[in-house]
């Protein structure tokens, strides 16, 4: 068994998601039989096989170096569940 | 009454033979009769009623003027409200517009409303959604079934005669299986054809927009249509966009298409094999030279993508921490309180499931047995595509191993439910272009669908070759 309960604990905590245990016993069951699923990759060869992270054949093109800078925060904090002169506000994090 | 193309309608607008308030009326007019398919997340009449007073007072000529089409709700739009059909989203209201709505914006189209998907395209049924399940208009009564997903949303607006067109997205599957499962066209373009801006990121390497209709011919229209480059997107590719319908060519003399007999396997129904087999027989018959070919990795594509895809997934929607936009937790007695409660209850059980499963892959001590891995097998299936088109010009298989399955049928067992995208998922990973048109039903009369595939911005072959095989079979 890969995931356990202090692994599944620390992957949440890593992806920032609170489980509850109910949670975390379902979870642990469907990581393993996921991960012990996409185990039989390990059958194929993969010596001197470069990695491939874009499938895109097109070259990045550049642009003309000039700014668009619209400003438009009173129209983004429209959507802040909190916000504050003009600022996104949180919890606070220094007493 | 039976369905009007896109082609025809545009004609009928052209010729007055109908106005722009006629069309739309009675195309609302069909949506509110059909609210119990829940193909929509957001459906406003006065919306609707208020683009029409617009359009009718632009003299211009427009290519898609007045037409309706349906956007599936993973696409930022300024008009309506974006969800990604997740709680996390709610009452989100986007700043920007997507580049493909923008397009089609920009050609006149009319957008009756926001269609329903798997919560951020996480899915094949349509059943992840926080808004509840999209029914497949083609159900009995009592016995609903799903409309594939995650683009299910659109594909059954399509299939209800909501709309002329829709858009929808496709990561490994998710237009051409809702196509299949709904017995309409679906194409998935190209990786690079159609700017990723403004849609909501799941996997970014494999994301890419594509187009739903009635028949082929109007899928060319409306892919034309949204296809294009932009510098906001950095994989969007800078090729010119031929005129898809103009050149559409049914003769395939000549041609060869490959048939990968991994594709051939034992959990695949008989009627599957068997309008497979009817497909090639039509093609033969058409001239074309049928070819065997062997993608020798095809087993492995979809334990490839259900690497890459959470892994990137994870990373996407980190930016959902309940800061700037959407849903925020009222438990929040500290800032990572704030992040963890947000996103427990913001997120639904398939969605964490994937963020889990990509944070565990890429973490420490993970990245290379798991995420470098699959790159490279990822490789070996491109390389793999690419030989293959060395011998034949395009490509044909069933798009799904199974027709519309009932309602919430796999919930429970997601690697059964990940063996849906079983036939979708390796083209997806070489980027190709692939569609998917009804062809042939199963003995509960129920669609089946074909899927064409073709060479990186071949997406001119791929309507060639879907137009031949629709229209024999009309």
């Amino acid at each position: 068994m890969k995931i356990d309960k202090n692994t599944i604990n620390k992957i949440a905590r890593l992806s920032r998601i609170k489980l509850d245990d109910k949670e975390s016993e379902d979870y642990i069951k469907d990581l393993n039989s996921i991960l012990d699923w996409v185990e039989q990759l390990n059958e194929v060869n993969t010596e001197n096989v470069e990695p491939l992270s874009n499938i895109s054949s097109s070259i990045l093109p550049k642009r003309e170096d000039v700014s668009n800078d619209t400003n438009s925060s009173e129209e983004i904090l429209e959507n802040a569940p909190d916000k504050l002169e003009g600022f996104f506000a949180v919890p606070k994090v220094v007493e | 009454m039976s369905k009007s193309s896109l082609k025809q309608t545009l004609k009928d607008l052209d010729t007055k033979k109908i106005s722009i308030r006629e069309l739309n009326q009675d195309y609302l007019k069909r949506i509110k009769e059909n609210e119990n398919l829940n193909v929509f997340i957001h459906f406003s009449e006065e919306n609707v009623l208020k683009q029409i007073d617009n359009l009718e007072k632009d003299n211009s000529a427009k290519k898609l003027k007045g037409i309706p089409i349906a956007i599936k709700d993973l696409f930022c739009t300024k008009s309506m409200p974006t969800t990604a059909a997740s709680k996390i989203l709610e009452n989100f209201n986007p700043t920007y517009e997507s580049f493909v709505t923008q397009k089609l914006l920009d050609e006149g189209s009319i957008f009756v409303g926001k269609t329903n998907l798997d919560e951020f395209a996480m899915g094949s049924a349509t059943n992840t959604s926080f808004f509840g399940n999209t029914i497949n208009p083609l159900s009995k009564e009592n016995e609903p079934l799903a409309p594939g997903g995650s683009s299910g949303g659109s594909a059954a607006a399509v299939a209800a005669d909501l709309c002329l067109g829709a858009t929808g997205t496709d990561t490994g599957g998710s237009i051409r299986q809702p196509a299949s499962f709904c017995g309409v066209v679906g194409i998935k373009p190209t990786y690079g054809l159609c700017s990723r801006w403004g849609i909501a990121a799941f996997a970014s390497s494999l994301d890419q927009a594509g187009i739903f209709s009635h028949n082929v011919e109007d899928a060319s229209i409306l892919l034309q249509s949204i296809a294009g480059f932009d510098q906001r997107d950095s994989t969007s590719a800078k090729v010119d966009i031929p005129n898809y319908f103009e050149n559409l060519d049914d003769d395939l003399n000549g041609k060869t298409v490959g048939i990968p007999r991994e594709y051939s396997i034992d959990a695949t129904p008989m009627e599957i094999s068997q309008i497979w087999e009817d497909a090639i027989k039509v093609l033969e018959k058409k001239g074309v030279k049928i070819k065997n070919i062997s993608l020798p990795h095809t087993k492995y594509a979809l334990p490839t993508y259900y690497i890459i895809a959470p892994a990137e997934a994870s990373s996407n929607l980190a930016r959902y921490d309940g800061v700037k936009y959407g849903y925020r937790s009222d438990e929040i007695d500290s800032l990572d309180e704030m992040y963890e409660n947000t996103r427990a209850q913001g997120f639904g059980r398939e969605v964490k499931r994937r963020i889990l499963i990509g944070t565990y892959v890429l973490s420490a001590g993970y990245y290379d047995a798991y995420y470098l891995k699959a790159q490279k097998v990822r490789k070996l299936i491109a390389d793999d595509f690419n030989k293959a088109f060395k011998e034949c010009d395009f490509i044909v298989t069933p798009t799904a191993p199974s027709a519309a399955f009932p309602l919430n049928e796999k919930q429970n067992d997601p690697i059964k439910m990940y063996l849906n995208d079983v036939f979708t998922v390796p083209a997806s990973l070489a980027g190709l272009p692939g569609i998917s048109i009804p062809f042939g039903k199963d003995k509960n009369n129920l669609p089946l669908g074909i899927q064409i595939l073709g060479k990186h911005f071949d997406e001119q072959q791929v309507f060639n070759a879907a137009v031949s095989l629709e229209r024999s079979y009309e």
